[in-house]
């Protein structure tokens, strides 16, 4: 995160240029929210027994940390320091509730499957991780990058974990079958680990395991 | 607007709570009539599908293929209330409130092609954490259950929450609510030694006893109440 802030505010004009696709593309794997800053973990635990849930949970994460990252950023002269971090939460709150009904409307069924996992959006750790190591001292549309970049990288994670978990939990990719019959009469049996929230820490554990060991640069030095 | 001070930092959070407030109220309204029908729909879906009828458009036929009845605690219809706005759990709340409260039953009439009845019962009840429902489908004999399914709005993953399993649900097919005597025993969840040939019980969820025992009261209140009207009307001149 240190190296975010202490990055010279953007001069170019380009509306995708270097330092743009940078904030993009930095979270998604060398500083990842998941896997590298350690944050959101609980909500990845959670929410990924199923691939299709997951990728509702990315995609309202990704709306609610590019859009708080945004608006936070434009008040962010205005809003006065000692009450900064309510205010960052009332806006948090007031996406996050939006994201919640919109779900309920018109996606009834994954709002059941995630239930009290959108609401919990608000306390997941990236959101407000962001808005105070990057919104508060940054333009708009950079925070904005920011945000989506972080969404994305949040998004990478859960749902490669999702997709080992669905597999190997319930022989399904995206709720279709894709071990065939014949594999459970010759004795498959699915794993019933992948079903509960520790299934997950597995994965997670993998995951951060295998990048780790491609990325050796992120290893800390003795 | 000036960050400083207590008057800035007051209006500046008046301001926003107040921009919040109207954002949030425009979008509850708009958005609940959407909500609303959802939810309508899954009680439809869930009715029909006691019967087996799971396409994704039967719930549209929903007036056509049940009939619904509203019946008072003598088992006698009600008029002027429609069975499927009924709020269940709210007539029984009133009740456990106000024990004079003529406390009301949503019950569903379901004939097949060859004109045999199917009572489909709705239920409500409480688990360990918060409300718990089901419905259930009873044989025109008022004896023999066809499928049951349960759900619940926040029991504990793994172990309450699986009354909303196929594993769970599946133990009610062809339980009786009748011992051979003819009285109401209904079917009750307990721990325990099991066989699938036992009429009256059905097996519990390890490390769920609140919510067995929930599920249990719920069928013991519930099926009685609903009993009364389907005694009393053995041949369904209501159809």
């Amino acid at each position: 995160m240190s190296e975010v802030l202490v990055q010279p505010p953007a001069e170019k004009k380009s509306l995708l240029g270097k330092k743009e696709r940078k904030l993009l593309t930095d979270p998604l794997s060398d500083n990842n929210p998941v896997t590298i800053q350690v944050l959101g973990i609980c909500s990845s635990l959670a929410v990924t027994t199923q691939m299709k849930p997951t990728m509702v949970m990315a995609i309202s994460v990704t709306a609610v940390v590019a859009l708080s990252n945004w608006v936070i950023s434009l008040m962010r002269n205005a809003i006065p320091p000692r009450i900064r971090i309510i205010v960052q939460l009332t806006v948090v709150s007031v996406l996050v509730i939006l994201v919640d009904q919109m779900l309920k409307a018109y996606m009834y069924d994954v709002s059941k499957q995630l239930s009290v996992f959108v609401g919990l959006i608000i306390t997941n750790c990236i959101v407000m991780g962001r808005l105070e190591a990057y919104a508060m001292g940054n333009k708009p549309y950079p925070s904005l990058l920011d945000g989506l970049g972080n969404g994305f990288g949040y998004g990478v994670v859960i749902l490669t974990v999702a997709f080992f978990r669905e597999l190997l939990g319930s022989g399904k990719v995206f709720g279709f079958k894709v071990i065939p019959d014949a594999m459970y009469e010759a004795g498959y049996v699915n794993n019933g680990l992948m079903m509960i929230p520790a299934g997950a820490l597995f994965v997670v554990a993998c995951y951060i395991w295998i990048q780790r060991s491609f990325a050796k640069h992120l290893e800390e030095k003795e | 607007m000036s960050s400083k001070g207590n008057s800035g930092t007051i209006v500046f959070a008046l301001v926003v709570t107040t921009l919040s407030a109207a954002l949030l109220a425009a979008a509850a309204t708009i958005l609940k009539p959407a909500q609303d029908e959802n939810v309508l729909k899954e009680k439809q879906q869930n009715i029909l599908s006691l019967v087996g009828l799971n396409g994704p458009n039967d719930y549209k036929k929903f007036e056509e293929l049940v009939q619904g009845v509203v019946i008072d605690d003598q088992g006698t219809p009600v008029q002027g209330v429609e069975a499927i706005s009924l709020d269940l759990a709210l007539e029984k709340k009133l009740k456990s409130k106000n024990p004079a409260y003529k406390v009301r039953y949503p019950l569903y009439i379901y004939k097949d092609q060859q004109g045999k009845v199917t009572y489909l019962l709705q239920m409500a009840g409480v688990g360990l954490w918060g409300p718990i429902w089901g419905y259930l489908a009873l044989d025109q004999d008022g004896n023999t259950v066809k499928s049951a399914i349960f759900d619940h709005k926040g029991e504990t993953p793994g172990l309450g929450a699986e009354i909303n399993t196929d594993g769970f649900e599946k133990q009610f097919n062809n339980k009786k609510v009748l011992n051979e005597q003819g009285q109401f025993v209904s079917v009750k969840v307990e721990k325990g030694k099991h066989d699938a040939s036992m009429p009256h019980t059905v097996d519990a969820i390890s490390g769920g006893t609140i919510t067995s025992n929930g599920v249990s009261k719920m069928l013991q209140e519930d099926i009685a109440f609903y009993l009364k009207y389907i005694q009393q009307n053995p041949n369904n001149q209501a159809l």
